[in-house]
């Protein structure tokens, strides 16, 4: 496990600014302790660091994972967020998508979002901005990139994609041995 | 009588100055002439090794030695220039080697990716048969190139080259290539079996260097300035040189200081996220235009929705003219026709 570099760390509180916006603030400046960001094998984890001080124990060998992974550096330092940081993206969401029951499970095998399968959007949301992705009755089901901005939404044809599939719930059977 | 015993005892005397030829040895000695080799398999006396050990080692060799010189005496001799010649036998004694034996031959890098991936070499008939020339060829070697001279007489200039290329000389050119290729080749191959150090800058030259090669020594070239590049322009999206041991290839290229500072990493990174949230978004042209017309279509859904009131806006008009409702419609007036002076509808 060793710090992000500055770079890295950079990039990671862009990523995450896209999603969750000035509620970056929140992840580090948290009342329960203190949590930090580690890297280990260009991947991201979320620990607090009362668990980071028991896991130094072991090897970089040794180590699978500690914390929440949030995602993983490319080689080309560009980040890509797990469907396990949803846990921590969904209460802090300022652009949220809402998906009719109908297109959940579609949704869920990994397809994007067209206008027909769209429930609710989250007013004055910009074209590619972050968003997360709920069930009607409000249970975070991924997130993704809003293709079209909401007022382009309202004018859209039925068929058009409205927001690109990143991540969702179903990834943690599809993409089980890569996702921590 | 003194005479006769002075000389014997002189005899004696002389006698007892050398040793008996003669040695007896517990176990008897392995002898290996042909190497001049004696070794000796009894077991050496303590109590002596312990008391007085140079004399009794000296003894001790020379005693073995005499067995060894008893044994050469025993070969057949001869005299050659007033000398007295043995010829020893073959040396019995095996001896290890100096050096270590020869590995097998280190394989060449296509031989090991063949290996890698099960390709075999197929044995090509010394002979073909070529269709066009009607006639069996051979693959390679004597009468070869003849045949090739046979076959291709004439070749075409492709569409988009220039007309006036020798296609023969470039098919000579592009030969040449690739034996100046293969000849580069066999070189790194020797130099990867003897594991010594490739130069891995420098230019190639645009045939033989691979993308990352020319962007390696593009990064040395522009870092290998009086102030290490500091002050080379870049290119709008010009990448830098990486992968392994790339940055000991560019001068000035240090190693960077640990990015732990010494400020706690909380604070560190609260910095960081202000000034990520902090920064000015760019104009967007694209979105602003959105913006825009989401506006004027709120607008105009708000107007449309309300109900169409007598003289909502315009009641600052021509004094207290309120109604000016809709322009009148045609052919609906009550015509007179037979009267004079009133030509067609009855205007209000």
């Amino acid at each position: 496990m060793k710090r992000l570099t500055e770079e890295r760390t950079k990039v990671l509180f862009e990523k995450l600014a896209k999603y969750i916006g000035s509620n970056v603030q929140q992840l580090i400046d948290r009342p329960d302790g203190t949590y930090c960001f580690r890297e280990h094998k260009d991947r991201v984890y979320y620990v607090s660091e009362r668990i980071l001080k028991l896991s130094e124990c072991f090897g970089y060998k040794q180590l699978v994972c500690v914390g929440t992974c949030f995602g993983k550096f490319s080689k080309t330092n560009k980040l890509k967020f797990h469907i396990t940081a949803l846990y921590y993206l969904a209460p802090y969401a300022q652009y949220k998508v809402w998906v009719k029951p109908s297109f959940e499970q579609q949704y869920l095998y990994g397809n994007h979002i067209p206008k027909s399968g769209l429930g609710r959007i989250t007013e004055n949301a910009g074209q590619y901005q972050g968003v997360v992705v709920f069930s009607m009755n409000d249970l975070a089901l991924g997130f993704g990139v809003l293709a079209r901005s909401t007022t382009e939404c309202k004018t859209a044809d039925p068929l058009t994609t409205v927001c690109f599939h990143q991540s969702d719930i179903g990834e943690y059977i599809r993409a089980e041995d890569s996702l921590f | 009588m003194d005479v006769v015993k002075a000389v014997l005892e002189k005899h004696q005397k002389e006698l007892d100055k050398y040793k008996p030829i003669t040695v007896e040895k517990h176990l008897e000695c392995r002898l290996d002439v042909g190497s001049l080799l004696i070794t000796d398999p009894n077991d050496l006396e303590d109590r002596q090794l312990a008391n007085e050990k140079e004399e009794y080692l000296a003894a001790l060799t020379r005693d073995n030695t005499q067995l060894l010189v008893n044994a050469i005496w025993e070969l057949p001799t001869e005299r050659v220039d007033e000398s007295i010649v043995a010829k020893l036998p073959e040396p019995t004694t095996v001896l290890p080697r100096l050096r270590k034996p020869p590995g097998p031959r280190p394989l060449t890098k296509w031989e090991q990716f063949a290996k890698e991936k099960g390709i075999t070499k197929k044995k090509k008939d010394k002979k073909t048969y070529d269709d066009v020339l009607d006639k069996w060829v051979p693959t390679y070697g004597f009468k070869r190139a003849e045949a090739e001279k046979d076959k291709e007489w004439v070749l075409e200039v492709p569409q988009n080259a220039d007309p006036n290329t020798d296609m023969f000389q470039k098919k000579i050119d592009l030969r040449n290539e690739k034996v100046a290729k293969n000849e580069i080749q066999r070189m790194k191959n020797i130099v990867r079996a003897k594991k010594m150090d490739m130069p891995r800058s420098g230019y190639l030259g645009p045939e033989a260097a691979s993308s990352n090669q020319l962007l390696t020594a593009v990064t040395v070239a522009k870092s290998s300035t009086a102030s290490v590049g500091k002050f080379q322009s870049k290119l709008p999206k010009e990448k830098e040189a990486r992968g392994l041991g790339v940055k000991e290839l560019i001068p000035g290229g240090k190693r960077k200081a640990s990015h732990i500072t010494a400020q706690p990493e909380r604070e560190a990174n609260l910095d960081l996220i202000k000034s990520v949230l902090n920064k000015k978004p760019k104009l967007d042209v694209e979105k602003a235009i959105q913006l825009q017309k989401q506006d004027e279509r709120l607008e105009r859904e708000a107007e449309g929705n309300k109900p169409a009131k007598k003289g909502g806006k315009k009641g600052g008009g021509k004094g207290s003219r309120k109604a000016v409702g809709k322009k009148p419609k045609g052919h609906q007036g009550q015509r007179a026709p037979g009267k004079k002076g009133q030509t067609g509808r009855k205007r209000r």
